[in-house]
């Protein structure tokens, strides 16, 4: 298989390696980088659980190739906490109760992350569009949404 | 109280909401080995040959093993399993073999050079079918099989558990009916689809111990359940269940466990991984049961139930070791949260070459609601009587008798069924919001207690440490049920600390203490309890070493914030802590030791029923609850929108109000996907929508408003009054919907899932009946 070489900054943090062609990034950050928040729902971009922020857009990092991150800014939900201090999402989130097995809540959160950054005052019916890719099977939505949307009442 | 019944946050969120949360997936070894599976493609075939040779020279490959070496059979209430199908496959994606490789795309490579001889054999694919005389056998050897005393197999058929339940006389119930109405529903197979794959690692050490971490709700019973399929001593194997990523009892008991543990035994030493894809999943992993369900009800005029004979026959799949205790369960709850003086009621387990039934969220009580709630408005409506009226009519109060003939204990059913009527406007009818839509609303009913066998036990250790901290051991496992948080509120306020004083340990068989499972609903119950003893263990300690450094009687002490009083001495008191290693006299010698108290907990009085009448008392408690649901359907379409859900339950005591309504908000949305979206689309035994995209469960979009309420009627011996929640509270969701979109369109749909196409057919067939 040919390698590819590939630089990037992930979590503020530069990477250069060399990687396989048919090596998602789910694979590279989880297998390599030991970055295991982001979750292997289904491989398919169908369930949302690996979301991460790949140049200010939420992908699903299943479907992303490992030499397409040559030059790119990643940013996984290990690289929401600053300085010891959780993201406001991510305390809403526990405020709120948001999660339960946890599973999907680093998609979740990395999904809601990329949708305030460009729109920090989405409608209830936004944030539900936003995070229509992201299955939770076990909250059924409601203190997830809630949580969203409160931060930004605090922003 | 202080801390129960406060909106204490979850003693997981931050390494959840971090990412820091580890699951067996995201455990990683050095020269840790991956395992894939070799599977069946037929439903129904006799294995003549299996070749490994070609994917034993594969480079990469470690083993590849069948199930010559694994003879023993392993189930939980029917041992009707090997590690590896021998003779003959059941089911499309049964396990025949396993490689173990170094890499996981080398292992996959060589599952595909596993020759395996099928000689085919004719598939069972419909219970009924199964039920007949002529049905070809799928368990030929089933009057073999070892099962647990209170299970029923008819020898030489299908049948591997037929439930009787025989209360009063039901022919002369008939008789005396003024009406009698017959009614049949479906329920198919659907998937739990937890978020999180099963996934197991192992690994058999050169000094003779298997450690297992597993995606597992239930340590303590894959410990059991391999020692006995791999005659391992139960000391020589530990199994630790980290932070699990869903399980809705599709990973109670023991599933994905053996397949991997065989390699490790081929392989000491090393780490071996399992991890299945979602297509795996969805084909091999358990789902839950489809049932096919009859009713035939005696009624008086006034709505009063006189008589009922009910027939559960259960698509019950491959292997039944989990399925024959749901469908004795459905048996025992066979009529709903309803007093009926005469029941006749079989319920048949039966097994078919489609994938394994198992335990899934309510445990048989979502699919016999499904039936038992729209029967109930058929016939109110054929009396002339409302949907409350006929609940109000029947329903469980203190002192009725159940189908077993188990006195009811304090139940606030009725205020269930009254306030959910209301929290709808149940008698309202909205406007529609265009010319070619329809509104409608509805209510159901449901119940379900925690249907374990009778003895299953729980056990709490405490620790106190030197700075007043408070470590608990348990071995009920978190998958997102809130768990961990319940019990650490029950012991900070049993203990009289803060609940930030509490940490809880990640179950492992060798620390913790004994668990029977986490699943039923039962662990804020059942563990709650052994919390409790063990938390006045540790007070009992604490008071006897008080009592003799303060001089006083053990009963004037009282401990709180942290700290041991006199009740006559406001100045004698003492951190807890300074008695955490044992009593210091002043002269600097000791007594006792360190502070560790124990607490178990079996429910009393549960035991055993008749064999054949099901009469007794088979469970402690029962939770009962009201849904109701406003829908929206669109006559052109078909399609549906569930605008707004509410759902009255009485727990008891809510210990955690943050987590309660948070159980029952993820069970309305399960119960949604169920009703609406999800069905196993089998044809020839071939699950033909293995993929997110094919099996849709909701999303965001999907939600209607949810409205949460709970009625407290304290349970006698639950902590502080609790009951369970989890599982009931997805119990009413399907018929609550079915019974809004009859009352929306005046059709009725008897099988689930209602989809567009459903309804416009109906819809039709309506309109033809009219004209």
């Amino acid at each position: 298989m040919k390698k590819y070489r590939v630089s990037f900054v992930i979590n503020g943090r530069k990477e250069e390696m060399e990687v396989e062609a048919n090596v998602t990034l789910l694979d590279l950050i989880r297998d390599e980088l030991l970055l295991t928040g982001a979750k292997y729902g289904c491989g398919g971009g169908e369930c949302g659980a690996c979301t991460v922020i790949m140049d200010g857009n939420p992908v699903n990092s299943c479907l992303v190739l490992a030499p397409e991150v040559n030059g790119c800014e990643i940013v996984t939900v290990e690289g929401l906490v600053q300085n010891a201090e959780l993201d406001k999402i991510q305390q809403s989130f526990i405020d709120h109760a948001a999660l339960q097995c946890g599973f999907c809540t680093p998609g979740m959160i990395m999904s809601a992350k990329a949708l305030l950054k460009k729109n920090p005052h989405p409608t209830e019916a936004e944030v539900r569009e936003a995070l229509a890719g992201n299955l939770c099977r076990c909250t059924g939505y409601k203190k997830i949404v809630e949580a969203i949307l409160d931060v930004t009442t605090r922003n | 109280m202080k801390v129960v019944g406060k909106r204490v946050k979850r003693v997981d969120g931050v390494r959840k909401a971090t990412g820091s949360a580890k699951y067996v997936d995201d455990m990683k070894f050095a020269g840790m080995l991956y395992a894939k599976i070799v599977r069946s493609p037929h439903a129904h075939a006799r294995i003549l040959s299996i070749d490994t040779s070609k994917a034993e020279a594969l480079p990469g490959v470690k083993a590849v093993i069948t199930g010559k070496e694994f003879s023993n059979t392993t189930g939980l209430y029917m041992a009707d399993r090997k590690v590896f199908s021998v003779n003959k496959v059941r089911y499309i994606g049964d396990a025949v073999a396993a490689v173990a490789a170094e890499t996981a795309e080398i292992a996959a490579k060589a599952v595909k050079l596993v020759e395996v001889e099928y000689e085919v054999l004719p598939g069972l694919f419909d219970p009924i079918e199964g039920m007949k005389e002529d049905a070809p056998l799928i368990h030929e050897n089933m009057h073999e099989y070892e099962h647990a005393v209170f299970i029923h197999p008819i020898p030489h058929t299908n049948v591997s558990e037929h439930f009787k339940l025989r209360k009063g006389n039901v022919e002369e119930g008939f008789k005396q009916a003024d009406f009698i109405y017959e009614n049949e529903f479906e329920v198919p197979m659907v998937h739990h689809v937890p978020l999180e794959t099963h996934t197991t690692v192992a690994r058999m050490s050169l000094e003779g111990q298997l450690d297992v971490i597993s995606s597992a709700q239930s340590p303590f019973a894959v410990r059991q359940l391999l020692g006995k399929v791999f005659d391992i001593p139960l000391n020589r194997i530990t199994v630790q269940a980290e932070n699990i990523g869903g399980g809705f009892g599709g990973k109670a008991g023991l599933q994905i466990e053996p397949l991997v543990v065989a390699l490790a035994l081929t392989l000491p030493g090393y780490y071996v991984r399992l991890t299945y894809t979602r297509e795996e999943e969805f084909c091999s992993a358990v789902n839950r049961q489809g049932l096919r369900a009859k009713y035939k009800t005696g009624v008086m005029k006034d709505g009063n139930i006189v008589a009922q004979e009910i027939e559960y026959i259960w698509d019950a799949g491959a292997y039944n070791d989990y399925g024959v205790n749901i469908v004795k369960t459905a048996g025992y709850s066979c009529a709903g949260p309803y007093e009926i003086d005469n029941v006749k009621a079989d319920s048949y387990c039966v097994y078919t070459n489609h994938p394994v039934g198992c335990a899934y969220r309510g445990f048989g009580m979502c699919e016999i609601h499904w039936g038992i709630e729209q029967n109930l408005d058929i016939i109110a409506e054929n009396l002339g009587i409302t949907p409350v009226e006929i609940r109000l009519k029947n329903g469980l109060k203190e002192g009725a008798l159940t189908v077993t003939s188990e006195v009811m204990a304090p139940v606030g059913f009725y205020e269930c069924i009254e306030r959910a009527a209301e929290l709808i406007d149940l008698d309202k009818k909205d406007a529609p919001s265009k010319p070619y839509k329809r509104r409608g609303k509805g209510i159901a009913g449901g119940y379900k207690g925690p249907s374990t066998p009778p003895a299953a036990a729980s056990t709490a250790i405490i620790y106190l440490l030197e700075d007043g901290t408070i470590n608990l051991l348990i071995s009920a496992t978190e998958m997102g049920q809130g768990a961990f948080t319940a019990l650490a509120q029950i012991a900070a306020e049993e203990l009289g600390v803060d609940v930030d004083k509490v940490h809880i340990s990640t179950p492992h068989t060798d620390y913790t203490p004994y668990e029977w499972q986490t699943v039923g609903s039962r662990t804020t119950y059942s563990a709650g309890n052994a919390v409790i003893n063990a938390a006045q263990d540790v007070k009992r300690q604490l008071k006897d070493f008080a009592a003799e450094d303060f001089d006083v009687d053990m009963n004037d002490l009282y401990i709180e914030d942290s700290f041991i009083y006199s009740k006559n001495d406001s100045d004698m008191k003492k951190a807890i802590q300074d008695y955490a290693l044992g009593l210091v006299y002043s002269n600097g010698s000791g007594k006792g030791g360190p502070v560790i108290g124990r607490g178990v907990f079996i429910p009393e009085g549960v035991t055993n029923i008749d064999l054949e009448t099901g009469q007794g008392r088979p469970v402690n408690h029962w939770t009962v609850g009201v849904h109701g649901a406003e829908v929206e359907v669109d006559i052109e379409t078909g399609e549906i929108d569930v605008i707004k859900m509410a759902a009255v339950f009485d727990i008891g005591k809510v210990i955690n109000p943050a987590t309660a309504e948070g159980q029952v908000e993820g069970a309305i949305i399960q119960g949604l996907g169920t009703v609406l979206m999800e069905e196993m689309i089998l044809k020839d035994g071939k699950l033909m929508n293995p993929s997110f995209v094919d099996y849709n469960i909701p999303t965001t979009v999907d939600c209607p408003e949810l409205v949460i309420e709970f009625v407290e009627t304290p349970l006698k011996d639950g902590p502080y009054g609790a009951r369970g929640i989890g599982e009931p509270a997805m119990v009413p969701t399907a018929p609550a919907i079915a019974n809004a979109i009859y009352d929306a369109i005046g059709v009725r749909i008897t099988s689930m899932p209602i989809t567009s196409e459903k309804i416009l057919k109906a819809l039709k067939e309506k309109e033809a009946k009219s004209q």
